[in-house]
Formats: C-alpha cells, structure tokens, sequence
C-alpha cells in the first residue's frame, strides 16, 4: 500500500507540473468566462447557458486531461523506458499501475475542483449582476449545490475514462493508438441508450442482439451525464447517483483487474 | 555464495508482422558472478547485453532458464532492495528536479525524513550534480541524465550494482569519474555488473570479463586468461631520422611512418629485443621521443572472438 502512495503522489507532483495541463484548466476557465458574454446574446437564458456551457467544459477538458496525461503515464513511460528504473526497485509491477492510476485520478480531482471553483466564482457574479426578476424567472439559484452533484458525476466519468486509458496503455507501445481507442471508446458509450434500443430499429434480429451486447459490455458514459436535470431543476430519480457510481467503481474495478493481469507479464522490450 | 547465478537463459521474440519468425536474443548463458567482483559484460551492439540485464531485472522474462542474484530468484522484490539499476541511455520524468527524483525513489526503499534527505544530497554530490538539484530534469543534459541515472542506482546502499553501458553519453572527464566510482563500490565491498562496447573501460577496472556475441557467452574469465599479454613488437617515435635510416628500417623488418614535424613511428618486429631498436636508432644518430611494447590486448582478443562467432553463426 505504502509503494502505491508513494507512486501517487510522485504521479501527482509530475503531472500537475505538466503544460499541457495549465494549457487545458485556463482554456476551460476561460470558456466558462466566455460562457458569460453568450449568456449576454440570449434573452432571459442567461443563467441557464452558463451553467451548460460550464459543466460541459469541465466534462471536455476534463476527458483532454484523462487521455492525454493518463495515457502519457503508462504508454510514455514505457516508450521513454523511464518504467525500467522504478521497475528495478522494491515495486511491484501492480503497484506500479495501481498507484499511476490513484495519482492520476488525484490529479483529476484538483483540476475539476479547481474547474468547479472558477464556475461558481462565474455564476455568483452572474447572480450579483442580474436583476432579480431574472433571478426568479431560473428553475433553480444561480449556485446551486446540486452543480455539485453534476460534477462529481463528471468526476467519476473522468475515473472511468482514466481507467479506460490505462488499460489501452498497458499492452499498447503506442501512446497515440491508445488515445484514439480511449476517445473512441468514450464516443461509442455516449450511446448506450440507442445500441440498448437498437434492435427496435433495426431489421435483423442478429444486428439487435449484437447492438444489446455491445450495450451491455462497453461503458455507458451517457448515465453520468445528469447536466440537464441540474440545471433545469428535473427530478433525479432516487438512488441513481448511488447506483451509477456504483456501476462506475465496479466498471473501473474490472479495467484495473484486467490491467493488472496484462502489465504483469508484459515484455519490457 | 555468487552475486550473480544464470543456468540456460534464453531469450526469443517474434519478428515479422505477417509471418513472424523466432530471434533469439540470448541462447542459453551460463554465467556465474561472484560477490566483490567488478565483472565487465562486453559485445557488440545487439549482442545480447541488454536482453540479459533486462532478464536480471524481470523486465523481460525468458524463454527457458532460470536467473538468481544473492541466491535469490531474480523477480524477487525483497532481493531488489539490495541492487541497483542503471538502464541503458536513461530517461526519467521532465517535469521533477533530480533531488525530487532520489527522494521518490529513496521513499520506495524505505528511507525517511532526514536519512533520506542526507542520502539524496550525499549522491548528488558524488555524481557531480550538487549545484543543479532543484533543476527540472527537462532542462537537464544527456549526461546530467545519465549522472542521475547512475545516482539513482545507488539511492540504496547496493549489494548488487547492475549497469547498462554507464559511460555512454559522458565526456573523457566523466568516464573517468564512473570508473573511478566503480572502483569505490568495488572497494567497499559492491558487485559491479557492467556491459559495455568500450573496451578500454573493461580493461581498466574489470576483475573478470565475460563476452557475448550473437545472443551467446563466447568467451568468460580474468583478463589474465584471456589476454596472453605477450609483446608482439616495439612502439617507437622517433625524430631526426635520415632518409637513409628509413630505408634502413625496412630492412630490419620494421616499418617506419613519417607523422609531423620530422617525427617518424615505427613499429619494430618481436623477433628484435628493445635493445637492438634502440641500438639502431643511437646508430643513426636520431633522438627517441617513446618506446613502448606492443602487447595483445582486450580488443584483439574481442574482435577474434566476435568474428569467430560471426563465422560459427553464418555458417
């Protein structure tokens, strides 16, 4: 345990150093200001399209961290051979994969946090600025704890995607196959609803079971997207949050299992 | 008890996308290193050097044999406390500072607080990187990079020290600088596992050499019993040689080449004693600049060796 912490928390100190990092939280801190001066063309819609545009610029940047850094963590690391040194010391190779993983979700965490703080700095200064009439036309405040909800929901997306990464990395030598297969992977579970249905609009009935397979094997990401319920004030069925976070840790397990198992016997060559 | 144990490694890959067909990297090595040797692993490029030091390392795993170091399997992690590592042509993350580095992996062997703090400066130090610590390793030189590689190998005090061509990378005055800290870790009691291509390093600090061509151990013993030592000629410089003593040389069965300045070398035949040398170059009244003996060296008996196997493998 204690060498998973310590790969961690070195993960951590490389990766929040990293450019491309700073370049991805001031691009999405500035959309969310951005966000405010649309609001601005949209009659009455103000509040409503900053909150949108701000939880759908966490989610984007923060899918750019988890492909780009995640998989620069174990794919690079095997590409630069700097995974030969750790390998050599008392670690083992679980640890290894186990601790780039915890360090990378940490990561994670502090950008979408730090993403989080810059939305509700956005949306009290728009809750300063509009007049209460406006105010009162919203379906919900202008910060509303429930935003919180949207983004740990992102924040587990995020994990899910990060674990998606790391396991494309552990048997591929190329950073940028596995980058593409992540992000594929991700646009493909966007559309968990429609394979699940796939077989009322389709013909053939093998075309309808492959489709419901598919469904049930490939991550469902569009179930930790609640933004429209949050922002529109919608009920969110009881229990949901619990259980999609469940099927998210379960889902996350499976992929670190598996990661495991093949960077266990993978040939550094 | 040996430092160092190998009974039948082998090591094959498949290459070839569409018909892949088997390369063997290492065929069946037998080798036995013992503890306080310094033991110089040498071949040519692909020979099999790194294979074998990634196979020690678990970083590969073989095809059939089997691997021990301080008599303990060699995935063991409870042994890897006990050895360090230098990978060949190393690279570590841009974004730390060397100090950063040593301090995480001095955490993985367990150092703590002060100890740890001492032990990081300490090797720096030793390594010649004192006064960049707190540089990121982006900004760093490719030998800087290798300096830390080879302080990183020692974070723990190694029993076991493994070194993947350390000198590749490093200028004369670094060279020197590691194969003078080989020699302390040798004094102090350290194994020393090194390969290398740079002979003269092996035939400055080695104990015992062992040479691998072709992905097999074609040679392995002291330098004593490689090399024969014996004189096969005399070196000389010589200034002040008259066209007439050059061509009186020739007749000796030695040559003589003009080099600069009115200086000439020439190489004189075994079959003459230094004495009858010097005698003809007092006689034709010229002025030597050096003498020396020309001996069988490492080199020789490498390139013998490497081609035999070469030929052995065409065949």
């Amino acid at each position: 345990m204690r060498a998973i912490g310590l790969v961690a928390l070195h993960v951590f100190r490389d990766s929040v150093r990293d450019k491309v990092l700073y370049s991805i939280v001031a691009f999405a801190v500035l959309l969310m200001a951005a966000s405010y001066l649309i609001g601005q063309l949209t009659a009455g819609q103000d509040l409503k399209i900053i909150k949108d545009l701000g939880l759908a610029a966490m989610s984007l940047m923060g899918l750019f961290i988890a492909v780009f850094i995640g998989i620069g963590l174990i794919a690079r690391e095997i590409d630069r051979r700097s995974v030969y040194a750790v390998l050599a010391k008392p670690v083992r190779r679980h640890e290894l994969l186990l601790g780039k993983y915890v360090g990378l979700v940490g990561t994670l965490v502090v950008n979408l946090a730090v993403m989080a703080a810059a939305y509700y700095v956005v949306l009290a200064y728009m809750a300063w600025m509009l007049p209460p009439a406006a105010l009162k036309a919203s379906p919900a405040p202008p910060t509303d704890p429930r935003l919180l909800l949207a983004v740990a929901m992102i924040g587990l997306e995020l994990a899910l995607v990060t674990a998606i990464a790391l396991f494309w990395s552990t048997f591929s030598s190329s950073a940028l196959l596995s980058a593409g297969l992540t992000v594929a992977l991700y646009i493909a579970g966007q559309f968990g609803a429609d394979l699940k249905n796939f077989e009322q609009v389709v013909q053939s009935p093998a075309a309808g079971t492959i489709g419901r397979a598919l469904y049930y094997v490939l991550p469902n990401f569009a179930a930790f997207d609640i933004k429209t319920q949050v922002v529109n004030a919608l009920p969110i069925a009881d229990g949901y949050v619990a259980l999609t976070a469940a099927y998210a840790l379960t889902y996350i397990a499976l992929l670190l299992t598996v990661s495991v198992i093949i960077f266990a016997r993978r040939d550094f060559k | 008890m040996d430092a160092i144990r190998t009974e039948g490694l082998t090591k094959h890959y498949s290459v070839g996308f569409w018909r892949s067909r088997p390369y063997i990297a290492l065929d069946n090595l037998n080798l036995e290193v013992a503890r306080g040797e310094v033991f110089g692993f040498l071949g040519p490029n692909g020979a099999g050097k790194t294979t074998t030091l990634k196979l020690l390392m678990q970083l590969i795993f073989p095809t059939a044999g089997r691997a021990w170091i301080l008599d303990r399997p060699a995935g063991d992690v409870g042994m890897r406390r006990r050895i360090g590592y230098l990978p060949e042509n190393p690279t570590f993350y841009d974004n730390v500072s060397a100090e950063e580095l040593l301090s995480y992996f001095a955490a993985l062997f367990g150092y703590r607080g002060v100890e740890r703090s001492r032990r990081v400066a300490a090797l720096l130090d030793e390594v010649g990187l004192g006064a960049e610590r707190r540089m990121q390793l982006r900004k760093y030189s490719k030998g800087m990079i290798q300096r830390v590689g080879i302080a990183q190998a020692l974070i723990n005090e190694p029993e076991v020290v493994f070194l993947d061509e350390p000198m590749s990378g490093l200028d004369p005055l670094g060279r020197r600088e590691v194969r003078d800290l080989i020699l302390r870790l040798r004094d102090r009691g350290a194994t020393v596992f090194f390969s290398s291509h740079i002979l003269a390093d092996a035939e400055a600090i080695c104990s015992r050499v062992g040479i691998v061509a072709a992905g097999r151990l074609v040679a392995a013993g002291t330098l004593a019993e490689m090399v024969p030592f014996r004189i096969r000629g005399w070196d000389l410089i010589v200034a002040g040689l008259s066209a007439d003593a050059v061509a009186g040389v020739a007749t000796r069965g030695a040559t003589a080449t003009a080099i600069a300045d009115g200086r000439y070398h020439v190489v004189w035949p075994a079959t003459a004693t230094a004495d009858e040398a010097l005698a003809f170059v007092r006689s034709a009244g010229a002025e030597l600049v050096s003498v020396n003996p020309i001996r069988d060296t490492l080199e020789d008996f490498f390139v013998a060796q490497v081609q035999q196997t070469g030929r052995r493998s065409f065949d």
